[in-house]
């Protein structure tokens, strides 16, 4: 009696494991409810990457509506609506690769939208990858994620090793312009020890191998990082021409905090995540005062679509449908875009087929309000540059590549400390 | 690595700016290592939740600055709060579990400490904080330090004297130490040891607290950064030998001049390491030198 009890106990447990692991039987159909096609995201609405997971489902949600509002998506001449169906990942790669297998095995969502962050896009695309279904992700910039042979992942961004790469091209044609040469360049690396920042290490110090530059440091900066004295006095000592600093948002507040305590005259400063990090409302306009910063997309940028309109209108249009921005973010940009290429991938495709659409995506080639979309084979968007953004004035204005710029790049940074 | 060495003999100001810096952050290190130290010692507790305690030290300082106020009055007004929380984390939970073996006081703190930082991220969500003193910077020549790291080290100071005063002057103080000496013969002399345990973990939660209103005006904190204070606090008091209070000052002091040069010349990746290298170094030591006495016994 007692041995039965064990095997229905141990028959339970197991029987609820499988169900909470998304192995059950699941709806083999395409996901689509009468006039609706669902798409499926896990993404950080809790945990500490919940802030950008937040503007991403903002983004998302922009681009639903508008598109649902402006005649929504025509497959096989019938009119079809979005819907997005979210769950939360709690920002652990884990979780997130649960939740994907939930939303394809369970609920039977067909097209998925990606998760924030580079390692939690990580964590999906194999499962993804797994049952064929193609996901569009706005969020994980990872180089590595482009050279695992995935053929159902496709990212609107520009990769990470593109991020500071401009600041390198901008050295070197400063240098020219005062009369020095590229390779005197000296430049000073300080990099967080995480795959985004390494990734975007790797494009500088590509580049700066192209101009022949010397790398006077080469600091990797661990996670938690909160001080980076001992890095700093190097540089105050070396006096390089250039420092590049990358570790997400709180690299990006220590480094701002710490550049002006310890009155950093390096004359050109380039850095990841300063707006996310809020650098100018945390330590001042003078301060950062000519501080580059790299971003996906600003909306200053003359970048247009037939949905949205201008970079500018998307910004106003964003700000009015959700309250407390005063800027708005580009992973929220990105986001929307990633509904974009959905829509034109069902369109073009005009079938619910996975197949048929992965083929479609992999064929894109669009222009949107957040700039060009086309992907390279390994999935990666390559019609869309990165851009170098200088504070000045306490103002982020567009310098490099020259042909968005919208101001001129000043040169020696002159911050009042 | 040999050529950051030569930038060191080549412009000794630099070595001095590194010692100085160090020598002013270890200050702080050694008041949340006193706080475990204390309950370490007193009560037996590993807590694992000490680095998330000065964390929210942290935030008390930066909810002030947005309620307007300069986060160094947030100093007792962070002491005294963590205090009644100190001594209401004792009553619901710690009081379970001072008696039991060491894994349970270690999965209790451990349980605690995520307690805190989810409760900190709903509260302030995941971005960095500060809490600016706008103290501005001294210049000494080519030496740049924030000031606000001169008067963090003052008040580390005066809070650190202050608890030595009163461990040795007050009743309490007196029968901290004797409970931690022997609970037993505490008890049968008359002494509340629950009482007194109750207050030592409040004291290391409000010791907490005040360093983490340092922490916020001097670094920049993130619910999830009190795992670095937990560390370093387990580094210094293992270092310093338990019970050793002086001991835990030289070793507070020596971490952050250590972590200083050792990124400076080995790199920022590996100042951590560099510090834990040292505390293997410290064990093996202490090891060798209680196989020596136990020789000399048999």
């Amino acid at each position: 009696m007692h041995f039965v009890k064990t095997e229905l106990r141990a028959a339970a447990i197991a029987a609820a494991l499988t169900a909470s692991l998304g192995l059950a039987a699941a709806p083999a159909e395409a996901k689509v409810d009468g006039d609706t096609i669902i798409l499926g995201s896990a993404i950080s609405l809790t945990g500490k990457y919940s802030t950008n997971g937040i503007h991403a489902q903002n983004g998302y949600e922009l681009g639903v509506k508008m598109i649902n509002d402006n005649g929504g998506v025509t497959v096989g001449g019938k009119s079809y609506k979005f819907k997005v169906v979210y769950y939360d990942d709690e920002s652990t790669p884990a979780r997130g690769a649960q939740l994907a297998e939930r939303l394809i095995n369970q609920d039977g969502v067909k097209y998925m939208l990606g998760p924030y962050s580079s390692g939690l896009t990580k964590a999906i695309a194999p499962v993804t990858e797994k049952y064929k279904i193609p996901m569009v992700e706005a969020e994980g910039a990872s180089r590595s994620l482009f050279t695992q042979g995935y053929r159902y992942l496709f990212a609107v961004l520009s990769t990470s090793e593109q991020y500071l790469a401009s600041s390198i091209a901008l050295a070197a044609e400063i240098a020219e312009q005062n009369g020095k040469k590229a390779s005197d360049v000296k430049v000073a690396m300080a990099f967080e020890n995480d795959p985004f920042s390494l990734d975007v290490r790797a494009g500088v110090v590509e580049d700066a191998a192209k101009y022949d530059m010397k790398i006077v440091i080469d600091d990797k900066l661990p996670r938690d990082l909160s001080d980076m004295t001992s890095t700093l006095t190097k540089v105050k000592a070396l006096k390089p021409d250039l420092l590049v600093v990358s570790g997400h948002s709180k690299g990006a507040a220590t480094a701002g905090r710490q550049i002006s305590e310890l009155k950093i005259s390096t004359p050109m400063i380039a850095m990841t995540h300063c707006e996310a990090a809020k650098v100018v409302e945390k330590y001042g306009a003078d301060a950062m005062e000519g501080l580059l910063c790299p971003t996906q997309w600003a909306e200053t940028l003359s970048y247009k679509d037939d949905l949205f309109g201008t970079a500018a209108e998307y910004d106003a249009l964003f700000k009015k449908t959700f309250e407390g921005y005063k800027t708005v973010p580009y992973q929220s940009a990105q986001a929307t875009a990633a509904v974009m290429v959905w829509k034109d991938a069902f369109e073009r495709a005009n079938s619910f087929d996975t197949e048929a659409l992965r083929d479609a995506i992999a064929d894109t080639n669009m222009t949107t309000f957040y700039g060009g979309i086309k992907f390279s084979p390994e999935g990666n968007n390559i019609a869309k540059p990165m851009v170098l953004r200088q504070i000045q004035d306490g103002e982020y204005k567009v310098v490099a590549p020259v042909k968005w710029a919208s101001s001129k790049a000043r040169h020696p940074r002159q911050p009042k400390y | 690595m040999l050529d950051n060495i030569s930038i060191l003999f080549q412009a000794p100001i630099f070595a001095v700016d590194l010692l100085v810096q160090g020598l002013l952050i270890g200050g702080i290190f050694v008041l949340a290592a006193y706080g475990l130290a204390l309950v370490w010692g007193v009560m037996n507790v590993k807590n694992l939740a000490q680095g998330d305690m000065v964390i929210l030290g942290g935030y008390v300082a930066y909810q002030c600055t947005l309620w307007g106020m300069h986060p160094i009055i947030a100093l007792p007004i962070a002491f005294m709060l963590l205090f009644a929380l100190g001594w209401g984390i004792y009553a619901t939970i710690i009081r379970r579990v001072v008696d039991r073996d060491m894994f349970t006081s270690l999965l209790a703190t451990f349980g605690l400490s995520l307690l805190i930082q989810q409760a900190l991220n709903l509260r302030f969500g995941p971005e960095v904080k500060i809490a600016e003193s706008g103290f501005g910077t001294l210049d000494f020549g080519d030496l740049t330090i924030p000031a606000i790291r001169f008067v963090g080290l003052g008040l580390a100071a005066v809070l650190a004297v202050g608890l030595v005063l009163f461990m040795r002057n007050s009743r309490m103080g007196q029968a901290i130490r004797a409970t931690a000496q022997d609970p037993r013969a505490a008890r049968v002399l008359g002494i509340n040891t629950d009482r007194v345990y109750a207050f030592t973990y409040a004291l290391n939660a409000a010791i907490c607290g005040a360093a983490g209103v340092l922490v916020a005006m001097i670094w920049n904190i993130q619910p999830f950064y009190g795992i670095v204070h937990s560390i370093r606090a387990f580094i210094i008091v293992t270092a310093a030998g338990l019970g050793n209070l002086p001991g835990v000052v030289v070793a507070g002091f020596g971490l952050g001049v250590w972590e200083n040069y050792s990124g400076f010349i080995f790199g920022a990746e590996f100042a951590v390491a560099a510090v834990v290298i040292v505390l293997v170094l410290v064990l093996m030591v202490r090891l060798f030198q209680m196989y020596r006495v136990r020789q000399v016994v048999r």
